[in-house]
């Protein structure tokens, strides 16, 4: 039996090392795709970061002197490579307008961004697993139904909407939460994040409620749960060790899943909320013609994306043989 | 099991379950997982005209402690639907139950047949009975915990017990059901049911989903535990083969209701109910075997 366990964690690792492994082949090509068309797409925008600088009414000599300065009037192509020379050694650049390093952009607002997130996840399942639970125990009855399409209506509602009712609603009427900004300490942080995560955690909830619905229903069919009722457990014991713990693994791969999803919905959500973190600091970016900013930012989201989706797909593989197939 | 054996199990008075005149309905669409607890006659299709199916129309059935009763018939004849109002599951819609002499079944409820020392069910899927996440120790010794049917600190050694009394070595304890064969699993199944020292074990095509030879040895355990531990145990089955080896006594049910009943030897070998002939016809090696007796 020794034997058979210790094959068992041998295999387990081989698993853990061919999902690794395709996933880091994939890295380079991903992030070089997402580098060449953000750079591609910001310089197609109309103006530019000279022109931000100078002003409308700089002389043509000006903005030659600064666009040289700042590298832009050379061929696109050599402007390229040596972007991709400068990551090669983990250098992600400096604004044109401040000078500062992009690496200390992003790390100044990365944390803004992921307390958001995190707080719209926990949300999420704070609201949507009692949802969830009243589904699949009343499956195809009043109650599911409601519950249903009640959380497909939010997925239907622009994010940017929800945000502006709650900060109308919530934050000006009822002065509850502040209504933009970022707070201080531990109380003050999740003060100022509530509503934005609230907004967050709305758009995010059908596909949390949906997704635990079907995998408690399933759960319930199984012979163990009527098992576990004739131990003579108290119904909630039933629910929260045999139904819930079992329920919940599907929800961490979805969280990781939909990560693309969330960071998009947050560049939206922070631009509503005033939040100083990634998705704010992306647009304002994106006005000002930052374009190693823009092109900055957008990598560290790609590069968020990915970490988390092998990490979700490491977890199922080490979980679950046949998902790593 | 001999014919004598269960002739006097019959003379014994007092019955261990008794099933007055039970009734239960699905709806239309069945609208909940199992063990339901609003009765069956709310649980109707929104949309629908509101008609319930019967799943059991009336069945009146006497146990008698340390008897092996067998219930048959096809797939949707009411078997599984009985053995889930007898253990608790499933609300009864008419009737009564009784267990011990005590009504413990009425309808609209779910019966509350006690649990320690009550009755226990051994489930088909050998798999889907044991929860995947947990490993078989600690779903043997939440039950020993839960009900203190033993100190917390004997737990472990009571467990290790449990499953030596249903032929597992002690070293599966820390193993999940997946690393464990179908048969192991329900050995590992059975041994859960008798953690609570049970006085009714309903045996819910336990061996339906094992391989033949599995199947000899799962049925020979519960025949020996029977023996042992003086259990009563329900035989839930479409399997005259399996009726035919350890029961002492069969119904027969079709259609929800009780078509026919008695001695197991009588049933298979004299059926007076043309139901029950055609089960049997449908078994051409059984069908041959009896014959001959």
């Amino acid at each position: 039996m020794a034997a058979v366990a210790a094959s068992g964690r041998g295999s387990a690792t081989r698993r853990l090392g061919t999902v690794l492994r395709r996933r880091v082949i994939q890295v380079v090509p991903t992030l070089l795709g997402v580098s060449l068309v953000t750079f591609i797409l910001v310089r197609l925008l109309p103006g530019g970061p000279v022109q931000t600088l100078v002003g409308v009414r700089a002389t043509p000599a000006s903005i030659a002197a600064v666009s040289r300065q700042l590298g832009l009037s050379r061929p696109l192509v050599s402007q390229y490579f040596t972007y991709l020379g400068q990551l090669a050694h983990g250098n992600l650049g400096y604004s044109f307008l401040t000078g500062t390093s992009v690496t200390s952009i992003v790390a100044s607002h990365l944390a803004v961004t992921a307390e958001l997130i995190g707080l719209a996840v926990v949300l999420a399942l704070i609201i949507g697993i009692p949802l969830a639970t009243v589904s699949a125990y009343h499956r195809g009855a009043w109650q599911d139904q409601v519950i249903r399409a009640g959380t497909v209506a939010t997925l239907g509602l622009p994010s940017f909407w929800v945000g502006i009712l709650l900060v109308t609603y919530l934050g000006l009427r009822l002065k509850w939460f502040p209504s933009g900004g970022a707070g201080t300490g531990v109380v003050g942080t999740v003060d100022h994040l509530f509503l934005p995560a609230l907004t967050l955690a709305l758009t995010f909830l059908a596909v949390v409620v949906r997704s635990l619905r079907a995998s408690i229903s399933e759960i319930l069919r199984a012979d163990h749960v009527d098992a576990a009722r004739l131990k003579g457990i108290s119904r909630f014991r039933v629910f929260s060790r045999h139904v819930l713990r079992l329920a919940s693994l599907p929800v961490v791969a979805l969280v990781g899943l939909n990560m693309s999803y969330l960071l998009g919905t947050s560049v939206i959500v922070e631009n509503v909320f005033a939040l100083p973190g990634m998705g704010q600091q992306l647009v304002s970016s994106i006005l000002q013609r930052d374009f190693l900013v823009v092109q900055g930012i957008t990598l560290v989201f790609g590069l968020i994306v990915i970490v988390i989706s092998t990490a979700v797909e490491l977890i199922q593989a080490a979980l679950d043989p046949r998902s790593a197939a | 099991m001999t014919g004598r054996q269960a002739t006097q199990a019959l003379a014994d008075p007092p019955a261990i379950l008794e099933l007055n005149g039970v009734s239960a309905h699905y709806g239309k669409v069945r609208r909940r997982g199992p063990g339901d607890r609003r009765p069956a006659a709310r649980r109707r299709s929104p949309g629908g005209s509101g008609a319930l199916l019967p799943a059991l129309a009336g069945v009146h059935l006497t146990v008698r402690p340390g008897e092996s009763l067998g219930i048959v018939g096809e797939s949707g004849s009411g078997k599984t639907t009985l053995g889930k109002c007898v253990v608790g599951l499933m609300p009864i819609s008419a009737g009564q139950i009784l267990f011990r002499g005590q009504v413990v079944g009425r309808p609209g409820r779910v019966a509350d047949v006690p649990r320690v020392n009550g009755v226990q069910m051994v489930y088909q899927d050998p798999y889907s009975a044991l929860n995947p996440k947990r490993t078989v120790g600690s779903t043997l010794r939440e039950i020993l915990t839960v009900h203190k049917l033993c100190a917390r600190s004997q737990a472990q050694e009571r467990s290790a017990e449990l499953l030596e009394s249903v032929g597992l070595s002690a070293d599966i304890l820390k193993r999940r059901p997946r690393s464990l064969s179908g048969g192991m699993c329900q050995r590992v199944a059975i041994a859960r049911a008798l953690a609570f020292g049970p006085t009714v074990l309903v045996a819910d095509e336990v061996v339906s989903a094992l391989d033949a030879s599995v199947q000899a040895q799962v049925l020979n355990l519960i025949a020996d535990t029977r023996e042992t531990a003086g259990l009563t145990v329900i035989f839930i089955t479409h399997d005259l083969a399996v009726v035919n080896q350890v029961c002492d006594r069969v119904i027969v049910l079709n259609r929800g209701a009780v078509v026919e009943s008695g001695l197991t030897a009588d049933i298979l070998s004299r059926p007076s109910d043309p139901y029950t002939r055609s089960l049997i016809d449908a078994v051409p090696e059984l069908a041959g075997e009896l014959w001959q007796r």
